[in-house]
């Protein structure tokens, strides 16, 4: 003990993101104190920007693996995905805080957010999402509740917690089912303003497939992540498995989004020059590249390219999403919109803060170890219990 | 009774009384810079706009079957029997969901308050309810714009196009659009031309969503019957296999 204080070393990361915090804490003093008009590009023509076309929308679906893998593991019963369940549920639990976050900044009356709660519409989509939401984020915290008993030794709310999990995990996958495919419903009520590369009345088929799809995705990115970032062991073959069933997955999807084309009789607008056109190019590139990749073993085997084929599933799926939010909306809605800064700094600052809570998360909480098998108590903390209780 | 709007545009010589007099109503200022203004807005509830020689008026289109009502979580909307949609700002949390789900893209958002909420025409529902005229009804000079029961001006504009079928485009606007709307409008040119939506469904849009989310209740009962299932086959096969290997190795004492 020498007695001086270390400071923090500066480093890229560290200096980006506390240059974007600054930025967000700014802009967040914009949005509340002048108003919605002055921090947002958004009007009466364009109501929607990447608060809720990225935040929402993304931040939902990206969530994905939460439920994707608590069911894999606890309902079909396969476990050797269980080592990469519990970074999949904080990733989900993070994603839904967020996401409310993120609302919180676009609602134009926050306070009321919890009014669909007491003011029924079951006609509203709106109102399936946010009574969903809300169940679902209760059950993400259930299910994520027993990282934090176990770090504290806290051994009788852990054996309730886990006395309720197979139903918390059925109740968390039909919540999941339901709203990540809303998403897509919400656009359904916009024939005429949704661009017809994306309208169609196949949408929430396809947001819950993809939703899945960007799920095991995301298990994959945030594994290499971790392994880089923490020193940790790359489950590697874990990963790969999981690779292949991702290819099958998107294979699916990709199918049926052009036989949905197909049967709509829209495919000869590819043929067009539009903006609409090269967008829809960009997503179907950057979603059909990793889809081919993967089927292939060396690819799989690789780390890197399976973390790069993660990735352009992660950012094809993202410009999904803001065709469907965003850009496939402008010409219906006869107007073009370019997010101001504020609205880029609140999303960055949300994205910086996701990936700044989920760090602490993995360096206090036992996130990537071994869940103890028999005793929901590992044997210091069972014997420290013991002398406290002598 | 469902009172209704009719607007011809071939009557109206566009001076814009039916804007100073909405704009009376709700309190909102009105002089010639609000006047130029030719788009609805949250302090303009109502626009004439200029199409050349014809004049058309934007209002809300009080839906038969509101797409704005649909999709509001919290019911801030609702289409009254009487005709008119009306919005209750104590409900409204601000997710402006209305805004872009309506088809003739209507409501506006109170974009420079902090607290703010949606405005668009009430279709003077409390003047409506007492059997008074609308506020632009009653202001307009030339009876481009009537008010009454939604059946006879329905008549009303069949037998105007039948008159004088030279005089106009031989379709009533509102008649099936999206199922029907309570503003209905007339005009000499297609209506395209003076600014309204072309090609819009004639099936209410509120019924695409909702033949989804009808079947909410079938997939949360069908998927906790489904995942149940699964649960108890994929764990009674590790139970089975379990009770097997003691089986095993008991016979295996048992032999030795």
């Amino acid at each position: 003990m020498t007695g001086t204080v270390r400071l923090p070393r500066i480093t890229f990361w560290r200096t980006v993101f506390w240059f974007i915090m600054a930025a967000a804490v700014y802009a967040t003093y914009v949005r509340f104190v002048d108003g919605l008009g002055s921090s947002t590009n958004l009007s009466d023509e364009f109501p929607w920007g990447i608060w809720i076309g990225f935040d929402v929308l993304c931040g939902v679906a990206l969530a994905a693996g939460g439920f994707t893998l608590a069911a894999t593991v606890h309902i079909f019963n396969i476990e050797k995905y269980k080592p990469i369940v519990r970074p999949a549920i904080l990733t989900a639990f993070l994603g839904y805080l967020l996401v409310v976050v993120a609302l919180m900044f676009d609602l134009g009356r926050p306070y009321r957010i919890w009014h669909p709660l007491i003011m029924w519409n079951p006609h509203s989509v709106m109102f399936e999402v946010g009574w969903c939401v809300t169940l679902y984020s209760t059950v993400l915290s259930l299910e994520f509740a027993p990282v934090v008993f176990e770090r504290f030794g806290w051994r009788t709310p852990l054996r309730y917690v886990k006395a309720i999990m197979i139903p918390l995990v059925i109740a968390g996958v039909i919540l999941s089912t339901l709203h990540q495919s809303s998403l897509g419903t919400l656009y359904l009520i916009l024939p005429t303003k949704l661009h017809a590369l994306w309208y169609s009345p196949m949408l929430p088929v396809m947001f819950f497939v993809s939703a899945i799809a960007l799920g095991l995705a995301m298990t994959i990115f945030e594994s290499w992540h971790s392994s880089r970032a923490f020193g940790r062991h790359l489950e590697l073959p874990l990963l790969s498995s999981l690779g292949r069933v991702l290819a099958v997955l998107m294979l699916f999807y990709l199918c049926l989004r052009f036989l949905d084309l197909g049967k709509r009789g829209v495919l000869n607008l590819l043929t067009v020059g539009s903006i609409e056109t090269y967008l829809f190019g960009l997503e179907i590139a950057l979603l059909l590249t990793p889809t081919f990749l993967l089927f292939w073993p060396r690819v799989r085997q690789s780390p890197l390219a399976l973390y790069l084929s993660a990735v352009m599933v992660v950012l094809g799926m993202i410009v999904n999403r803001l065709n469907v939010s965003i850009t496939g909306m402008e010409r219906g809605s006869g107007v073009s919109y370019i997010p101001a800064w504020t609205e880029v700094a609140v999303t960055l600052g949300i994205i910086a803060a996701g990936f700044a809570i989920f760090r602490l998360a993995v360096q206090h909480l036992p996130i990537f170890e071994e869940e103890e098998k028999d005793e929901p108590v590992s044997a210091p903390v069972y014997q420290m219990a013991g002398a406290l209780g002598d | 009774m469902a009172r209704a709007i009719l607007f011809d545009s071939t009557q109206c010589v566009g001076c814009k009384a039916c804007e100073e007099a909405c704009a009376t109503k709700w309190g909102n200022p009105y002089d010639e810079k609000v006047a130029a203004e030719e788009r609805v807005s949250s302090h303009k509830l109502t626009a004439v706009r200029t199409f050349g020689e014809h004049y058309s008026r934007k209002l809300c289109m009080h839906c038969l079957e509101p797409s704005c009502a649909s999709v509001c979580p919290v019911g801030a909307l609702e289409k009254t029997a009487l005709g008119p949609v009306v919005y209750d700002e104590s409900k409204c949390m601000g997710c402006r969901y209305c805004m872009v789900a309506c088809p003739f893209q209507v409501p506006s958002y109170e974009w420079d308050s902090r607290l703010p909420r949606v405005k668009k025409c009430d279709g003077c529902f409390e003047r409506q309810s007492k059997g008074q005229p609308t506020a632009c009804t009653e202001a307009c000079p030339t009876g481009a714009t009537i008010c009454g029961d939604r059946e006879e001006l329905i008549a009303e504009a069949r037998k105007r196009i039948a008159e004088n079928p030279g005089q106009y485009y031989n379709h009533i606007y509102g008649l099936e659009e999206v199922g029907g709307t309570s503003v209905l409008m007339l005009s000499a040119v297609p209506f395209e031309q003076i600014g309204m939506p072309g090609g819009l469904p004639k099936d209410a849009l509120p019924e695409r969503t909702w033949a989804v989310l009808s079947h909410i209740p079938d997939v949360a009962g069908l998927g906790a019957v489904l995942l149940g299932g699964v649960y108890w086959i994929t764990h009674r096969r590790d139970e089975v296999a379990k009770a097997e290997r003691a089986e095993a190795s008991k016979e295996k004492e048992n032999v030795r």
